[in-house]
């Protein structure tokens, strides 16, 4: 299989990858010389060459490739991959473009921020007004993690209810904003809302149904996990990062521990990616470079009940539990919105936790008769901007250090949220092949993921047991 | 708000690879509605952090944090330290028994999920599921449904025939055979189960339903699986077989 693709750093030659068996060539041409390659892979050919390319790229040098392909004797196909629109999520996109990922986490899979989210797959109404580029993100990404992570999802709908003058006079705007989002919404009577969820406040005075859902948050990063891992990545938890290898004015790997043995390791990295949410600020001053991160915690509490089936969220500007969330044999408040110094141990207020029952009550009354299963807290990894936390922006942002702080060999990615990690990955993947003058397509958005179960299939098995 | 403080001993089992396992005592001051896993996170985050221990969502819907506390299977996350122990009292946390132990508190549970796939079952509702039954009333039998299995292990823990053999396919997988039987009749799920290392391994001890933190009855459905098994071997002998 042949990849061509030019290389980022210089537009007048291109990169052509042969893949022959398990190993991979490199071939560079300059775009006078087509002819001197097809004759350079003609013996590297034998029976098909497959070509794949994006379509712009192709466009550009397509046809000259071609012709020179023919004149050299070689028979070929061609494959254009569209160009379509965290860290587990990053390992799978990067393993998928054929680098070698090892991934580093402290704890196990999921055992920070991505696994005590909310769970709710966000259509992006919450957003549309006050975030339109969230907004944009969430539903673009709902449509993809339907189809490549339908075994983490549950299909459930959204409703945005009104309960007073204030939430209807919120209406337009809403309805206006989710249009130009492109999201989907459709006006309910408080009957019709009523009909489906018959638990719902029955003071309600309108309601909007919007294409929300809820996912498994462990099971979702298990199985970006799972696939990036049978694509190659090797999965390192439990190895806490204790520095970066610093060299020549960048960063040239991680230091780290071995948790389960007490042991340090040094490895070495082409590049490190900083994909650690709401500790990149920690992990980015290793190598002296300030990230604009804000860990922005908030508590959520679920209740013993399926009171509900859709998500219900209220129709207002987003604020303290606004969100209520069926999950499994529960429901989930959500939540709030406060800053800390000491993201390593947030506890659960216990004020925080009698206000989000108050929420619950209002949205869903029968919660009252509901016993609390959990509380718990997690740390939200905004991008700062000297404002408070709830008006930062839910979107992401990647930091190129060697452009922003001359330091070389270390990106950075965070903000976001669950429901846009895939397009997080993309755009970080994109970034990684920039920084080593790579061109690789991204595929994350066409295929479905592995069983998450099947992370579990090849573990090193270094059990003391 | 409650300002109750409590003041408990947590004992927790430590094993790094390559060394003895022995007891470690963390003493703490807690508010008694707390739950364990905030306990032990607790230690890790001023006591000790070379404590190791597994944990995700906080509220059980993953099944990560599973572990023995005062050797009794929990599900730590919503475990309410009240309900272990008592002010001045102790909480003793271990590993799941029948898990190799990766360190401190972490098994391996690798086992577990590869032989949940073999069975095909969904965990997640799939979306016919998708809107499952309300719930507002706590009902004194609750309706007992697999697809509120979270796949924590508990079971196999408590499991005294897990005990007997490390490829005996446990309660949790037994009971996805058998869900997934009833859903699609497929035999080839019997012959999956019907083995000494499948549901002939059962001694009846019922541990399996009694720890289930998700309400699942896997003993029961061991028990019917042993009869649909016994039904099909029986028919079998009343049926002629095609010639080739």
């Amino acid at each position: 299989m042949a990849t061509h693709e030019p290389t980022r750093a210089d537009n007048s030659r291109s990169r052509v990858r042969v893949e022959l068996g398990e190993r991979s060539y490199d071939i560079r041409f300059y775009h006078d010389e087509p002819d001197a390659l097809a004759c350079d892979l003609a013996p590297y050919c034998p029976e098909r060459a497959l070509i794949v390319s994006n379509p712009t790229i192709w466009n550009l040098h397509g046809e000259a490739l071609a012709s020179a392909l023919t004149r050299a004797g070689v028979d070929f196909i061609v494959e254009l991959i569209g160009d379509g629109e965290e860290f587990k999520t990053l390992a799978h996109d990067l393993a998928l473009r054929g680098f070698p990922v090892i991934v580093l986490e402290r704890g196990d899979i999921a055992s920070g921020t991505s696994g005590r989210t909310h769970g709710l797959l966000h259509s992006g109404s919450r957003y549309c007004v006050t975030d339109g580029e969230a907004a944009v993100e969430c539903i673009q990404e709902n449509i993809i993690l339907r189809r490549i992570a339908a075994q983490c999802i549950e299909f459930n709908e959204g409703f945005f209810v009104a309960l007073d003058e204030e939430d209807l006079n919120y209406a337009p705007q809403f309805v206006e904003g989710c249009r130009a989002a492109g999201i989907p919404v459709h006006p309910l009577t408080p009957q019709q809302a009523l009909s489906v969820e018959p638990n719902l406040n029955p003071n309600l005075l309108a309601a909007y149904r919007v294409p929300d859902g809820a996912f498994d948050p462990l099971r979702l990063a298990l199985s970006f996990a799972a696939t990036a891992k049978r694509n190659g990545a090797v999965f390192l938890t439990y190895h806490e990062v204790k520095g970066l290898i610093l060299r020549a004015g960048g960063v040239a790997g991680v230091i780290a521990l071995n948790r389960h043995r007490g042991q340090e390791v040094r490895l070495e990295a082409d590049l490190v990616v900083n994909a650690t949410g709401a500790w990149a600020g920690i992990i980015a001053a290793m190598a002296n470079i300030h990230v604009p991160v804000v860990p922005t915690p908030g508590v959520m509490v679920a209740y013993n009940r399926r009171l509900i089936n859709r998500v219900v969220n209220r129709l207002n500007t987003p604020g303290d539990g606004d969100i209520l969330i069926p999950q499994r044999r529960m429901v989930v408040i959500g939540t709030t919105s406060f800053e800390t110094p000491d993201i390593d141990y947030i506890p659960v207020d216990e004020n925080q936790v009698e206000e989000m029952w108050r929420k619950a009550v209002e949205l869903v009354p029968a919660v009252a008769n509901a016993e609390q299963r959990g509380a718990y807290m997690s740390a939200r990894p905004l991008i700062g901007s000297g404002e408070a936390g709830r008006s930062l922006s839910r979107t992401f942002k990647s930091y190129a250090h060697r452009q922003n702080d001359g330091v070389s060999g270390f990106i950075t990615i965070t903000g976001g949220k669950a429901t846009t990690c895939r397009l997080m990955a993309e755009k970080a993947a994109d970034m990684v092949c920039e920084q080593l003058g790579i061109s690789a397509v991204c595929r994350t958005a066409e295929l479905p993921l592995d069983s998450y179960r099947t992370y579990y299939q090849s573990m090193d098995g270094d059990a003391i047991e | 708000m409650n300002n109750i403080r409590w003041t408990i001993d947590m004992e927790i089992s430590r094993q790094r690879q390559g060394e003895e396992r022995h007891f470690e005592v963390f003493r703490l001051e807690v508010d008694p509605n707390e739950y364990v896993l905030d306990a032990i996170e607790r230690v890790w985050a001023f006591h000790d952090r070379s404590l190791t221990f597994r944990h995700a969502c906080h509220h059980s819907t993953c099944g990560a944090c599973a572990m023995l506390v005062n050797g009794v299977e929990k599900l730590t996350c919503i475990t309410p330290i009240r309900t272990v122990t008592a002010d001045g009292g102790k909480i003793r946390v271990e590993p799941l028994r029948n898990f190799p132990v990766l360190s401190d508190l972490v098994v391996d549970m690798s086992s577990l999920y590869s032989n949940m796939e073999k069975t095909n079952f969904s965990q997640v509702a799939p979306l016919d599921q998708s809107y499952l039954p309300y719930e507002e009333k706590p009902e004194a039998d609750e309706v007992e449904r697999l697809v509120d299995c979270i796949e924590c292990g508990m079971c196999i823990s408590a499991c005294p025939g897990a005990a007997t053999s490390a490829s005996y396919l446990g309660p949790a997988v037994l009971a996805a055979a058998h869900h997934v039987y009833l859903e699609t009749g497929a035999s080839c799920l019997l012959d999956l189960v019907d083995s000494k290392d499948g549901v002939w391994r059962c001694h009846s001890a019922y541990e399996c339903s009694e720890v289930c933190p998700s309400n699942v009855d896997p003993a029961w459905r061991i028990m019917d699986l042993r009869k649909r098994i016994i039904h099909q071997r029986v028919s079998s002998w009343f049926t002629r077989k095609e010639r080739a």
